[in-house]
Order: structure tokens, then C-alpha cells, then sequence
């Protein structure tokens, strides 16, 4: 058995579609939502696909080709220690205080504070902030 | 009980100099006193690391063979300013690249550039008898061509604002990301240990006042561009807003990617962190107070970014100490703030300053000539021209 974590966007009109259902249906997947959001004209699904490791890339490549766009959930960031310079422009959109500064102005990033929002990696200068998969 | 430059370089010279960093000195001032500072201490230093857009280099190719008289240039996909002589240029900071925009621009060429990275020269020309070549394409590093050294209009600004955003939606800012609804503030000096806050009246920083800039020893050429030191002050001489800027110079065959660094913000363009560090003699008692100036004495001006208009509402003005806090109250508000400049590299600027100076390798200079003191802050005024065009 495999699992992997995916992040699907799709339009309006491929709503209509039975997506989770085919996923069990056609490819023996089990799929669990971890998160949905639609809104008038686009959908977004966090997905969690267990199943074999063939049926998920088939099940992936059929969503491919019914237009859904796939790409792998973040599971966290990674804040590149070299490259950062703790100038403090990312602690000022995270809403959570999982980027902030230590005693000494270093920054610092605890993961277990972090909602995976993404609202740090644009603010960057220096691009130091990338979601990991 | 006064001392001179001299006397001071003497102490250097022998190793004698007794220098603290702009932090050490307010932390003995406000034990000891500024009289103390004064008779004890030579010198202090001092350290920014933030982004300054008014940045740039210049830049000799050398001359290929044919010769050309490069009329327009890229590096790297850069345009570069070449209205100068034959193979002169200058890399302007904010520049953006023409194939990929914003994730490329002059302040990415110029770290490249010091980082000794191999970069891709390509200029046209209308061809003359003496520069018959046309076009040219080839590989250039920082060791392959004659000079290069950064000359920046506008640096150190001596304070700056406090950013914040009352308008309903986020807003893309040189000043950072603000939230909406007054969501966040940010702030970019750093405070009492930015080096035109230590010498807030300009008595020691002059034309020709050797400095630390991007690692390695610069000079300050002139006051920088909007330099303006008529702008409103606190009793200890400290502006309540942007006030003073250096314009700067320093061969960056000699500087290091550690202290300068491309940037972007998100949506508003290329920008560079630059690393400048000043040092100020300690002539006098006054001058020791100015460097025992501390946060909580140091006040910045929380700006309305949302407005569109170039007067910006004020939200009232707060110490360094509360910016620090990472809390300040705005409209009975309490909000996130968040610094653009690193502190944490500053500091280490005026570590490395005081290690140059405790060595005896940097001596202090007079200026040759103090700042402008009497230019104020013109706006740009919009009118018809009136002037008829000279292709006309
Ligand atoms: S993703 Fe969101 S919560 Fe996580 S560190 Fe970035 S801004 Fe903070
Ligand atoms: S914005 Fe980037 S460079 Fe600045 S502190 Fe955050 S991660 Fe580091």
C-alpha cells in the first residue's frame, strides 16, 4: 500500500464530476479529504490517496487528463538557513507566530506553529522560504 | 575633555583605541553617564543591513578588438546604463530583467557579479570609424573586467517610516507585505545602532568619511539624493522621520555576497540589501550622548500606506524600544510589527568594524567637507511644459 498527498484544482464546470468517487471506483483508491474549498468558479481539494502504488499514478494521470490540476500538498516549509539574512519580512504575514525571531534576532521557524498558509514564501526577499512536499 | 581625530588615530595605531559597538555604548551610558563615554571611549560603531534601492555600480568592460562603443547593454539579461563612454555602464539596483522579470534584476547582477560568478555581456552599437563593431557577445566576471564599484545615490536613510495599511485589502509595498485593517506594521532601521542616528547632526559623517560597506572599506561620497536635514527633531537631535542619506562608494572587487544581497518584494520590484557601517569618534560629550541615544529616545512615524496620495495620514510616532516589542497600538489597536532590515547582521557590521579598528587596520577620517545643511525635500511638481522640444 502507498499514500500520497495531493492538493486538486478544478473549475466550476468539473464539478459536476464524481472525482472521489471515480478515484475508489475505477482505481481502488481509498481517498480521504483532509480539506475542500469551493467557490463559485474554482474548486480546491486537499486529498490523501491510499491504494497501489500503479493504481495512484493511473488515478493522478486520469485526473490529469479530465483537466484537474495535480500537484503534491506541502508537508511543511524549508527555511534555507544559508540563504536567509533574519531580516523579519516573513514574520510579518504569519498569523500564527511559527516564524518569529529568537533572542539574539535570529530567526527562527517551529513547524508544529505552522498552518502551512503560505503567506511567507511571497514575502521573502530573498526566496529563502520554499514549501517542502 | 576633547580629543582629536589624531589622538584617536594614535591610539589605533598602537592598538590602544577603546571602541564599542552603538548597543555597548548606550548600555555604559546609561550607567555610567555620557561624561564617562566621553572620557573613556574612542570610538563607536555602527551597522545597517537593509534593502536600499537607490543602489548601483559602475562598471568598465575593457575593449574588444574590434572595438565597439556599446550603445545599448545587457548583463545577463539586464539593461544596463551605457550613455557613457565606449565600454563605461552602470548597473542601476531596481533594474528588472527582460526575459524573466521579477525573479531577476540589477541587484541579483551585482551579488552575481561579487560572488565571482561567470555573467553573459551583450551590447549593439551604431558602429562609428574609431568603434567600427557593431554587436558583441561574451562572458564577463568581476576579475575580467577593469573597475567596478558601487555607487550608491541614496543610503543609511537617517530613519525611516513606520508602514501600516487601513485600507480593506493587502497591499504589496517596498515597506513589505501590510495587512489589511492595520493587520501588521514594519519598520527598517536599525534603530540605535544605525550609524546616521548616532551622529544625528552630522558632525562627524562627511564627504570622505571612510566606512564598512558590503565587507569591505568604502567612502561617503556626498550627502545621498533627498537628503534632508531640515526635517523635524526630538530635543536630542534625532529626526521624527526620514531625514538624512549617504551616497556611497566602495570597489566591490573587494566586497563580499555576505553583506550585499539581491531582494525582491513580492509584486513591487528588485531591490538590494546593502551593509554599511560608520564609525564615530568620540570628540566630545556631545557626541557621546548622541551614541548613548538608546530605542526607547528614538522615535518613527507610522505611516497610512493605503492612501495614494504622496502626503500619507500619520498614525502617530513610536520609539524603536516599542517597534522591538513586536507589539505597538495603533488606533487603540494593538498590531504585529515586524522589521524589513536585519538586526541580527548589523550588529554584525559593527562587530566587524570595532575587530577592523581594535586591529589598527582602519583608522578614522575628517570629513573634507561637512553635508549640505541646508537642502530641503522638494516634491516634483506637475505642469505643462512648456519648453519646446529640442528635436522639434
Ligand atoms: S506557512 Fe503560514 S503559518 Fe506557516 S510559517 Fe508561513 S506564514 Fe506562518
Ligand atoms: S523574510 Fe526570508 S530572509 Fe527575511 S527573515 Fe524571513 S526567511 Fe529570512
Amino acid at each position: 500500500m502507498a499514500q500520497q498527498r495531493v492538493v486538486l484544482t478544478f473549475q466550476r464546470w468539473q464539478l459536476d464530476q464524481p472525482i472521489t468517487y471515480r478515484l475508489v471506483k475505477d482505481f481502488d483508491l481509498v481517498t480521504n479529504i483532509l480539506q475542500a474549498k469551493v467557490t463559485p468558479d474554482e474548486g480546491r481539494m486537499s486529498l490523501e490517496l491510499s491504494g497501489l502504488e500503479q493504481n495512484i499514478e493511473q488515478g493522478i494521470k486520469w485526473l490529469k487528463e479530465q483537466q484537474v490540476i495535480v500537484y503534491p500538498l506541502a508537508t511543511g516549509l524549508s527555511v534555507e538557513k544559508d540563504s536567509c539574512v533574519d531580516c523579519g519580512a516573513c514574520t510579518a504575514v504569519c498569523p500564527t507566530g511559527a516564524l518569529e525571531f529568537d533572542k539574539d534576532w535570529t530567526l527562527n521557524y517551529e513547524e508544529d506553529r505552522c498552518i502551512l498558509c503560505l503567506a511567507c514564501v511571497p514575502a521573502c526577499p530573498v526566496r529563502a522560504i520554499q514549501e517542502r512536499e | 575633555m576633547a580629543k582629536t581625530y589624531e589622538e584617536i588615530n594614535e591610539k589605533i595605531r598602537k592598538g590602544q583605541a577603546v571602541v564599542l559597538t552603538a548597543e555597548e555604548v548606550v548600555a555604559l551610558g546609561r550607567e555610567k553617564g555620557a561624561g564617562h563615554v566621553a572620557e573613556t571611549v574612542d570610538v563607536v560603531t555602527t551597522g545597517t543591513f537593509g534593502p536600499m534601492c537607490s543602489s548601483g555600480a559602475f562598471l568598465n568592460f575593457g575593449h574588444s578588438d574590434p572595438p565597439i562603443k556599446m550603445q545599448k547593454v545587457w548583463i545577463n539579461d539586464v539593461p544596463v546604463f551605457a550613455g557613457l563612454a565606449a565600454v563605461d555602464a552602470y548597473i542601476g539596483a531596481t533594474e528588472l530583467s527582460e526575459k524573466v522579470g521579477f525573479d531577476y534584476g540589477g541587484g541579483h547582477l551585482i551579488e552575481d557579479l561579487i560572488a565571482g560568478k561567470t555573467l553573459t555581456l551583450r551590447a549593439v552599437s551604431y558602429g562609428t570609424d574609431c568603434y567600427p563593431r557593431r554587436e558583441i557577445e561574451t562572458e564577463i566576471s568581476l576579475e575580467s573586467i577593469n573597475q567596478a564599484f558601487l555607487f550608491n545615490p541614496r543610503n543609511a536613510y537617517q530613519n525611516y517610516n513606520v508602514a501600516v495599511n487601513s485600507s480593506d485589502r493587502a497591499l504589496n509595498t517596498y515597506m513589505g507585505i501590510l495587512l489589511p485593517n492595520l493587520g501588521n506594521a514594519t519598520y527598517s532601521t536599525s534603530g540605535e545602532l544605525s550609524p546616521l542616528l548616532n551622529d544625528p547632526l552630522y558632525r562627524t559623517i562627511g564627504i570622505g568619511t571612510k566606512i564598512f560597506l558590503g565587507g569591505a572599506q568604502g567612502f561617503v561620497a556626498w550627502e545621498g539624493t533627498q537628503h534632508n536635514p531640515k526635517q523635524a527633531r526630538g530635543d536630542n537631535g534625532e529626526p521624527l522621520a526620514p531625514a538624512g542619506t549617504l551616497s556611497l562608494i566602495g570597489d566591490m572587487k573587494s566586497m563580499s555576497t555576505r553583506y550585499i544581497r539581491g531582494a525582491y518584494y513580492y509584486k513591487y520590484g528588485i531591490s538590494m540589501f546593502v551593509g554599511v557601517g560608520i564609525p564615530i569618534p568620540i570628540l566630545d560629550e556631545e557626541m557621546a550622548r548622541f551614541v548613548c541615544t538608546g530605542n526607547d529616545e528614538i522615535f518613527a512615524t507610522a505611516v497610512d500606506y493605503s492612501v495614494e496620495t504622496r502626503a500619507k495620514p500619520s498614525f502617530g510616532r513610536f520609539s524603536y524600544a516599542e517597534l522591538r516589542s513586536g507589539k505597538i497600538t495603533v488606533n487603540g489597536k494593538e498590531i504585529q510589527t515586524a522589521p524589513l532590515s536585519s538586526l541580527k547582521r548589523a550588529r554584525e557590521i559593527a562587530g566587524v568594524l570595532k575587530g577592523w579598528i581594535e586591529g589598527g587596520q582602519f583608522t578614522l577620517t575628517a570629513p573634507v567637507r561637512p553635508l549640505a545643511g541646508d537642502c530641503s525635500f522638494k516634491p516634483l511638481n506637475i505642469v505643462p511644459p512648456k519648453a519646446e522640444a529640442v528635436s522639434s
